[in-house]
């Protein structure tokens, strides 16, 4: 399906660049990593602040420890790996040190989703959300694109404890403009309809602006919600959506079970229920591929999104 | 029993109120803590009839020295920005934690009677939330030892002579993430960090040589790049030196094991690792504290009357 056409940069270094700006005007930042300072492109900032960048090595669990000692006279760390690592690894750090605390750690999840690409499953992460949206005081961030990747950075400096911002490997559509506001817990309308919502994360929300169009073709009116906070949720965003609308198709580079689909189901079901239907992982690890093959392949296109949203209209009363 | 060494009113220097901070008392003085200390833990435990009495004895005269003399710390401002860090990793020793906190005057000593209480707030294992003083949350193991690093290396960014005692256990030395954390606090130079381990040799399923050996303790921290000084864990006066020895230590962080007795205090359960994490009942702890020189009813009115704040 094609259509627009968007340019093309990656959300890491969107990551990478918003700490420099953080950097530049905040003393009290400071950046660990964990063996992996280019692909998470903190490089930016170690060469700009070299004394407030800590090398960490392989060792997630002992890096998200010393975040936390380090939250607690007066830095404000924000520490990064893989997600596969920096929360598989280091849940309990994340549950019980930074979470219960709590500790005001700021936590970067790299090369998140399917489209890692040809490293494989063990790389691909697709249950941070499940997991980090599950631990209280824990606030969850899925910026879209390159800009608003950036501009999540920069808002998670001002929330006052942990936050967990998510991001990929590989280039994505920019699908915002530098200059788009970006307010945490309030869902961007990226278009408007009134036949069905998509809500999207990530970079999902180009898929349903693509799927936007497609379907406008055929005169169903699709709106599309970029859901960059899955937590807190913006429940008036979904409540409107599923009062005006009548049916949603959220979209996710992520597992079925627990993600952003889980998150605006509970939030639909318990207040007014429409029919619904999710574009996720379906219950399977990834594989190694091409990060566009693997897309196809696990069905996070467009395409799908349109079928889905067809399917269940046919539910609509 | 509560003072701390501010003087109130006086304009003072970061250093000033740095050294003023510390309480600095003699070991006679700490053995009467600690004494007071351990009635405090049995009491408190047998009201709750939950918690860990064997490590909660045996790590209580490190513990009580360092509160009473060594850190910097003021009850009374807990979050005082020029603080020295202390904080107990192997959490499950809350009874030991909350009555040296209680004795030192972080909270009244009538709150050790709500401990595991949902109307106290003292949470089975410590919460950072709930209990004012605590610097995080703990009670899984094998996490502590790099909140310190976190702490000590802030210090070192700030040029600050803040200093970091991180207490452990034995047990918990098998838990891979001390070990990334151990050779972290080498790798960075970290001679503001002082680790003290209890090493007590028990764990819940018994002798930690039998469930699984944690020796040669002293030659491994040695071989990750740490000051390793061996002591009697019960002894004041070693205690206080192993301290100073600390204090004296550039380059590398230093690792306190404080050879202990799991019950210590209590004979009748000395070594005995079935009372990890058992109580005991009020007859019980009468006769525990009998050996104290002091009794539960009588003990249970000291902490009820006693309400002070700083």
């Amino acid at each position: 399906m094609s259509g627009r056409i968007f340019e093309q940069r990656t959300t890491r270094e969107g990551w990478g660049r918003g700490l420099v700006d953080l950097g530049q005007k905040h003393d009290d930042v400071v950046v660990l990593v964990s063996d992996n300072t280019t692909s998470t492109q903190v490089h930016f900032f170690e060469e700009i602040f070299p004394d407030r960048f800590f090398q960490m090595g392989i060792s997630e669990q002992n890096m998200a420890g010393v975040a936390a000692g380090l939250s607690r006279f007066g830095k404000v760390p924000f520490y990064v790996t893989y997600s596969a690592f920096g929360v598989g690894r280091a849940l309990d750090q994340l549950r019980v040190t930074i979470g219960y605390t709590p500790c005001n750690v700021k936590v970067g999840g790299g090369h998140s989703g399917i489209s890692v690409g040809p490293d494989g499953a063990t790389h691909q992460m697709l249950e941070d959300i499940a997991i980090v949206r599950a631990i209280p005081n824990f606030t969850v961030l899925v910026p879209a694109d390159f800009d608003q990747t950036r501009k999540a950075v920069v808002a998670a400096y001002s929330i006052d404890g942990p936050v967990y911002i998510r991001f990929g490997r590989e280039n994505v559509p920019c699908v915002t403009g530098p200059n788009d506001p970006f307010e945490v817990g309030k869902a961007q309308m990226m278009a408007d309809g009134n036949d069905c919502t998509c809500i999207a994360m990530g970079q999902m929300v180009s898929e349903a602006l693509l799927a936007h169009d497609a379907l406008a073709e055929e005169g169903i009116r699709l709106r599309v919600l970029n859901m960059h906070t899955v937590k807190p949720l913006d429940e008036e965003a979904i409540h409107k959506a599923a009062r005006e609308t009548g049916a949603i198709v959220t979209a996710e580079e992520h597992q079925l079970y627990g993600g952003l689909g889980s998150a605006v189901a509970q939030v639909v079901a318990a207040n007014y229920p429409v029919p619904m239907d999710y574009v996720a992982i379906q219950d399977h690890f990834g594989a190694s591929g091409q990060p566009d093959e693997l897309l196809d392949a696990f069905g996070l296109r467009a395409v799908d999104i349109v079928m889905k949203v067809k399917s269940t209209l046919e539910r609509k009363a | 029993m509560m003072m701390n060494g501010f003087p109130r009113g006086h304009c003072m220097s970061v250093h000033e109120r740095w050294v003023a901070g510390r309480l600095r008392w003699s070991a006679d003085a700490l053995e009467q803590v600690a004494r007071d200390v351990r009635c405090d833990i049995l009491t408190l435990l047998a009201n709750a009839g939950s918690g860990h009495t064997g490590g909660s004895l045996s790590g209580t005269d490190y513990l009580t020295a360092i509160l009473f003399h060594e850190a910097a710390i003021d009850p009374g401002q807990p979050n005082w920005a020029d603080r020295d860090f202390w904080h107990v990793s192997n959490a499950h020793v809350s009874p030991l934690i909350y009555s040296v906190m209680a004795e030192r005057g972080y909270f009244p000593l009538r709150d050790l009677l709500g401990f595991r209480s949902f109307e106290g707030h003292l949470q089975g294992h410590p919460s950072a939330h709930d209990t004012i003083g605590l610097e995080v949350s703990a009670g899984s193991l094998g996490q502590g030892l790099s909140v310190a690093i976190g702490v000590a290396l802030a210090a070192k960014m700030d040029g600050h002579p803040r200093r970091c005692y991180l207490c452990m256990g034995d047990g918990e030395q098998q838990e891979g993430s001390v070990w990334e954390a151990a050779m972290s606090a080498a790798h960075y130079k970290l001679d503001n960090l002082l680790a003290i381990i209890d090493v007590n040799r028990m764990q819940i399923d018994g002798p930690t040589d039998k469930i699984l050996n944690i020796e040669p303790l002293a030659d491994k921290y040695q071989a990750f790049g740490w000051h390793v000084i061996n002591i009697d864990g019960h002894d004041m006066n070693t205690i206080l030196a192993a301290f100073e020895e600390a204090r004296s230590v550039k380059g590398k962080p230093t690792v306190i094991l404080a050879q202990t007795i799991m019950g210590k205090g209590w004979s009748a359960i000395e070594d005995d690792y079935t009372w990890h994490g058992r109580p005991p009942t009020k007859e019980e702890a009468d006769e525990a504290l009998l050996g104290l020189d002091a009794n539960y009813g009588g003990w249970w009115a000291r902490l009820e009357a006693n309400g002070m704040m700083p």
